[in-house]
């Protein structure tokens, strides 16, 4: 017998080893302190060992189920930095709302690892697990507040959703197992299509295809496979939304890259059309219902499905100047959110949960520094020069227009310009309202305000300079 | 002679079956829980159904893993529909009013 290789595998067995000492820790430690020491360490030493390990040529292990290439690297080191960061904002929140930090933790560690099989995976078995240990985890994450009726009513919902998902894209999968000749790894199944490309595409996998990519999508949030996004993002704590707000977004572009344009590739012609329809309706509906929304966190649910509606724009140019904007879109949508929500999370102390627009009003002149964090990270969602917003918009638009859909890009600068409309009303509550009530800033130490100075900063530097980031972005491709 | 079709038409209805489960019960989250193990349940003979007619192994494998997570799925909505009762007092699909979605 064999053993497989683990190397290429070791910040994955890292993070599960560390997962389960926090656990222990927390069972049988009353210091709580230590645990959020111990999950930044594991972080950190995932990201090193990270580093370590990769090399500018493909690695498989695991009888080629696993595999690290750039693409899964560069994403992997982003989401590190990203979960990171998020751990810090939250840190102070977690105490304040008695949250036990241990399970928070444990439950939070257990969802990043399944990101990373996710995004490694090169097989449909370990796509599957992936996901399923990243959306377990999450439906945990939400329920974590026990007696918050909201929370754990978004949980429910969450999960029947989740569940009813996951249910369509297996059977998606088992058609394309099917008609493919029994294949499930991903480059086998391009393989198998090529071979059989003359006797047309066979109507079992159109069907499977159908079904796939409603599962896919409904990770994403497109409408009309919506309706778990606002109220998720409105029903479970900050500190849970800042992690499915910005986390989890580069993991379902990754996996679907994997799936759809690594898999898939041969039928383009019809998810292509599938995805055009559903991201015109994300950015209308998105950006529409958006505006009837006085609860920021609500709000900000339905800005994501239209964000989203642009990341599935990108996918539908299938060339490599399309999928690098759809990654740069994504890597700077994930770092925008996760500025506004730690903005957010910092103004929410003790009971106090910093959540309708009136809460925000006056802003400007009880916490000038915060309100003009916020306004920069509002302009860059709604895109508009020097911010990165901006850029990655123009990236995805010039990419359809390169192809030749230009009405599709004329729609999607419309809808933008409609929602241009409530991340401005958030400026103006800030800036020309009334102050309505006083907000406290929790007690976050000067490490974090710094972080999140820097964080909305990078909105701003990497909207001056996008070179850096798009060649980095396109080295994954490539 | 029962083809692959006949039993791909028999998952084929399960899954639809539990489809219409989920969306038309009013009444209760447990049916639907109940629903949510029928489809994983279809899928499963989908895959064992195209394992026996192309003499390939994978599908079966793949059947055990589903059947291993649909294991903590289910665990992972009985918790979670505890927690709710406690809060609710109910386990009414339509008690659930509280989030506008």
């Amino acid at each position: 017998m064999t053993y497989p290789n683990l190397f290429p595998v070791l910040p994955e067995i890292f993070m599960a080893l560390m997962t389960i000492i926090i656990l222990l820790v927390d069972a049988f430690s009353a210091k709580k302190s230590v645990i959020t020491v111990l999950t930044l360490l594991t972080l950190i030493g995932c990201f090193v060992l990270q580093i370590h390990v990769s090399s500018p040529s493909t690695q498989l292990t695991f009888n080629d189920m696993f595999i690290l290439d750039s693409l899964a690297t560069g994403t992997k080191l982003f989401t590190y930095i990203l979960s990171f960061v998020a751990v810090i904002y939250v840190r102070r929140y977690i105490i304040d709302k008695e949250i036990n930090p241990g399970e928070f933790y444990a439950i939070l560690l257990f969802a990043i690892l399944g990101m990373m099989v996710m995004i490694s995976a090169d097989n449909m078995i370990v796509l599957y697990v992936g996901l399923e240990l990243l959306s377990l985890a999450l439906y945990g994450l939400i329920a974590l507040q026990r007696d918050n009726v909201k929370a754990t009513e978004s949980a429910m919902k969450f999960f029947i959703l989740g569940a009813l998902a996951s249910g369509i894209l297996l059977y998606g999968i088992s058609f394309i197992y099917g008609a493919t000749g029994g294949n499930l790894q991903l480059e086998l199944i391009v393989r198998s299509m090529l071979a059989s490309q003359e006797q047309g595409i066979s109507p079992l996998l159109t069907f499977g295809l159908a079904f796939v990519v409603a599962g896919l999508v409904f990770k994403l949030g497109l409408v009309p496979f919506h309706m778990w996004i606002p109220d998720v993002y409105e029903g479970s704590p900050l500190a849970v939304t800042t992690m499915i707000g910005s986390l989890t977004k580069i993991a379902a572009v990754v996996f679907m890259i994997r799936f759809l344009v690594g898999g898939l590739v041969l039928l383009s012609m019809y998810w292509t059309i599938m995805l055009l329809v559903l991201a015109m309706l994300s950015l209308f509906f998105g950006n529409i219902i958006a505006i009837a929304q006085t609860n920021i966190k609500r709000m900000l649910g339905y800005s994501t499905i239209s964000h989203m509606g642009f990341v599935a724009l990108g996918f539908i140019v299938v060339s490599v100047d399309g999928i690098t904007s759809t990654l740069f879109y994504v890597i700077t949508y994930s770092i925008t959110a996760l500025a506004t929500f730690g903005i957010l999370t910092a103004l929410s102390k003790d009971g106090f949960e910093c959540e309708s627009i009136d809460d925000l009003k006056g802003l400007s002149s009880s916490h000038p520094v915060y309100a003009f964090l916020l306004m920069l990270t509002m302009f860059s969602m709604a895109g508009i020069p020097p911010l990165v917003g901006f850029y990655a918009k123009f990236k995805i638009l010039a990419a359809l227009v390169n192809t030749g859909l230009t009405w599709v890009a004329v729609f999607a600068v419309i809808m933008s310009l409609i929602g241009a409309f409530y991340y401005i009303r958030v400026v103006k509550a800030m800036y020309f309202d009334e102050k309505v009530k006083d907000i406290q800033v929790a007690n976050i130490c000067v490490g974090t305000k710094v972080l999140l100075v820097l964080n909305t900063l990078m909105l701003l530097v990497i909207g001056i300079f996008p070179s850096y980031l798009i060649d980095y972005c396109q080295k994954f491709i490539g | 002679m029962i083809g692959m079709t006949h039993y791909l038409v028999l998952s084929a209805i399960l899954f639809a079956l539990s489809i219409m489960g989920i969306f038309l019960n009013r009444k209760n989250i447990i049916v639907v829980l109940m629903s949510i193990e029928l489809m994983l349940l279809a899928v499963n003979f989908n895959f064992v159904t195209f394992s026996t007619f192309l003499h390939n192994i994978a599908g079966q494998i793949f059947v055990f893993f589903t059947l291993t997570v649909a294991a903590a799925e289910s665990a992972i909505g009985l918790a979670i529909l505890i927690i709710l009762f406690r809060n609710l007092r109910s386990i009414n699909v339509q008690d659930m009013d509280k989030l506008k979605g």
